[in-house]
């Protein structure tokens, strides 16, 4: 019972992907392009370590990022499209219809990466032999935990706010992106902004995947010498306990937001 | 148990509004005030009323989107309040706005709400199809996407999915608002044929005099979120002294109904 209405969401959720997918194609394209704009600033430095930093962040956030939009504005969508008041009529639990949006967001998340790592060597020679690629992958799985239960406190913003809710999910976004360490050193930030470096899931996962990876010990002309899963556990531990938290806590406020938006009519189309 | 298939006791629901962002002050606008009425197993009720009277906030409650501030309701039996998941189990909603994945077919649209209702696929495709034939439409549109449909053909796959799930209650809010003529025909003799088959209740709202008349056993005026009438289509004419539907709600009621699709007062 509780297989077929998660596969429900991923039926449609493929679906939708299908039929948009010209959108896809380039949302994809611009990812691949963005992606390697960023590489390409440590080519032209000569600088493969920051080459190395950079093309890590660049993947990690088109991951991160595409798996908390996908779930974040899963239901600005269904706003936008005036399905919103059918799914939550549906006699299926919020637990079950979250976690098939968050299944096939992860797997369409999963599946850009790997294009957006394909279209990458298109501009750039990297050599990644001695990196824990395993390890990452890893690291990913972990952080996904963490990720989704953000992308479910973001979702229940446009179901507060029909008019400013999308919105105010993109700023949610940028912030993410601005303290977590993408593409620069968290210790740049200035030092009122570094405490939410602290609590953003994305900054654990891009240091434990560079480690990973062997940028910090990279030496130049040396092949890569990727530290092994073990000397990451602090930052795993940390993730699993962020995603232990966030998930639940996820929940809890979407259950919370769903409650106050039937007592004060926000489910309605048009607010 | 309740032998009632809907019970609504003194029902009231009130929005508010912020005046401005940084003042503490509210407006208030009811959508229901005290409204109780019920529906036995297999009878259809009306809710006659013009826009902004209640009907959607009701159908809305019934449907458990939206909290009621005060008052209770029951759905077959179950309390709204206390076993809203097992309501949901029991309803079919129709509204006024076929809402869909535009993009989707409605062939992917069914199967969807055939999933989450956990519904084996096969067997909902083939009664998606089979209630899509009786409503007019020709199988060869299955696997059209919903946007490239005519907003008739739209409220019929609409109708298809609030009965895909077999509901023994029906929720139908102005289902036949902006059909053509024809249409309208088509989903009338179909509600017509499922209640004499299935036995469903039906709880519709319209503004359509004649259709109210023609499918429901018993009416409710709404006004202002008051209900003011109660009774069979004859009924409310005698107690209104009038000699149509239209001029009883304007005598009970004290103000005319508009039609939705072309704004213009039909009484």
């Amino acid at each position: 019972m509780v297989v077929r209405q998660i596969l429900g969401f991923l039926y449609r959720d493929w679906h939708l992907t299908r039929r948009y997918w010209s959108w896809v194609v380039v949302f994809t394209l611009y990812a691949i392009v963005s992606s390697a704009t960023v590489a390409l600033i440590g080519v032209a430095a000569h600088d493969t370590r920051l080459t190395l930093t950079l093309t890590i962040g660049a993947l990690l956030w088109s991951f991160l990022s595409v798996l908390f939009n996908e779930i974040a504005m899963s239901i600005a969508f269904e706003r936008w499209e005036g399905t919103l008041e059918y799914t939550f009529m549906a006699p299926v639990s919020r637990l079950i219809h979250m976690c098939g949006v968050s299944l096939y967001a992860l797997t369409y998340a999963a599946g850009r990466a790997v294009f957006v790592l394909l279209g990458l060597f298109l501009f750039l020679r990297l050599d990644l032999r001695g990196a824990n690629l395993l390890g990452v992958l890893v690291v990913l799985a972990v952080s996904s935990f963490a990720f989704v239960g953000l992308g479910l406190v973001a979702a229940t913003l446009p179901v507060m706010s029909p008019e400013r809710g999308a919105e105010a999910t993109n700023i949610f976004q940028s912030v993410l992106l601005l303290v977590s360490g993408i593409y620069y050193p968290v210790s740049v930030l200035p030092g009122w902004l570094q405490p939410l470096a602290a609590i953003s899931p994305a900054t654990y996962a891009l240091s434990a995947s560079r480690k990973l990876m062997g940028v910090d010990t990279y030496k130049e002309a040396a092949p890569l010498q990727g530290a092994p899963l073990s000397a990451v556990l602090p930052e795993l531990a940390t993730l699993l306990v962020m995603g232990l938290v966030m998930v639940p806590l996820g929940f809890y406020v979407f259950g919370r937001v769903e409650a106050w938006s039937k007592r004060t009519g926000k489910l309605k189309r048009t607010g | 148990m309740s032998s009632y298939a809907i019970l609504v006791r003194g029902i009231g629901k009130v929005f508010r509004k912020r005046t401005a962002w940084f003042r503490r002050g509210w407006t208030e606008e009811w959508a229901l005030k005290d409204v109780s009425f019920h529906l036995r197993p297999g009878e259809a009720y009306g809710l006659l009323g013009p826009n902004g009277s209640g009907k959607s906030s009701m159908i809305r409650i019934l449907s458990t989107l939206l909290t009621p501030d005060h008052g209770y309701a029951e759905v077959m039996g179950m309390r709204l309040a206390e076993r809203e998941a097992e309501v949901r189990r029991v309803i079919g909603r129709v509204s006024v706005d076929a809402a869909y994945y535009k993009k989707l077919s409605a062939r992917e649209n069914l199967l969807f709400t055939a999933r989450v209702h956990n519904l084996e696929p096969r067997a909902a495709e083939m009664r998606a199809l089979a209630i899509l034939e009786q409503l007019g439409v020709e199988p060869k549109r299955f696997g059209d996407p919903l946007e490239e449909m005519s907003r008739g053909m739209q409220q019929k796959v609409a109708i298809t999915r609030a009965l895909l799930v077999d509901p023994p209650l029906l929720l139908l809010d102005e289902p036949t608002t902006g059909l053509d003529p024809k249409s309208k025909r088509d989903v009338m003799l179909f509600l017509e044929d499922q209640r004499r088959r299935k036995g469903s209740t039906i709880l519709l709202t319209t503004h359509d005099m004649n259709e109210a008349e023609r499918l429901c056993d018993r009416l409710g005026m709404l006004a202002h979120g008051r209900l003011v009438a109660e009774g069979t289509a004859d009924e409310l004419k005698t107690i209104a002294g009038a000699a149509s539907l239209e001029d009883a709600f304007l005598g009970l009621a004290g103000e005319k109904l508009v039609d939705l699709e072309n704004n213009e007062e039909v009484a």
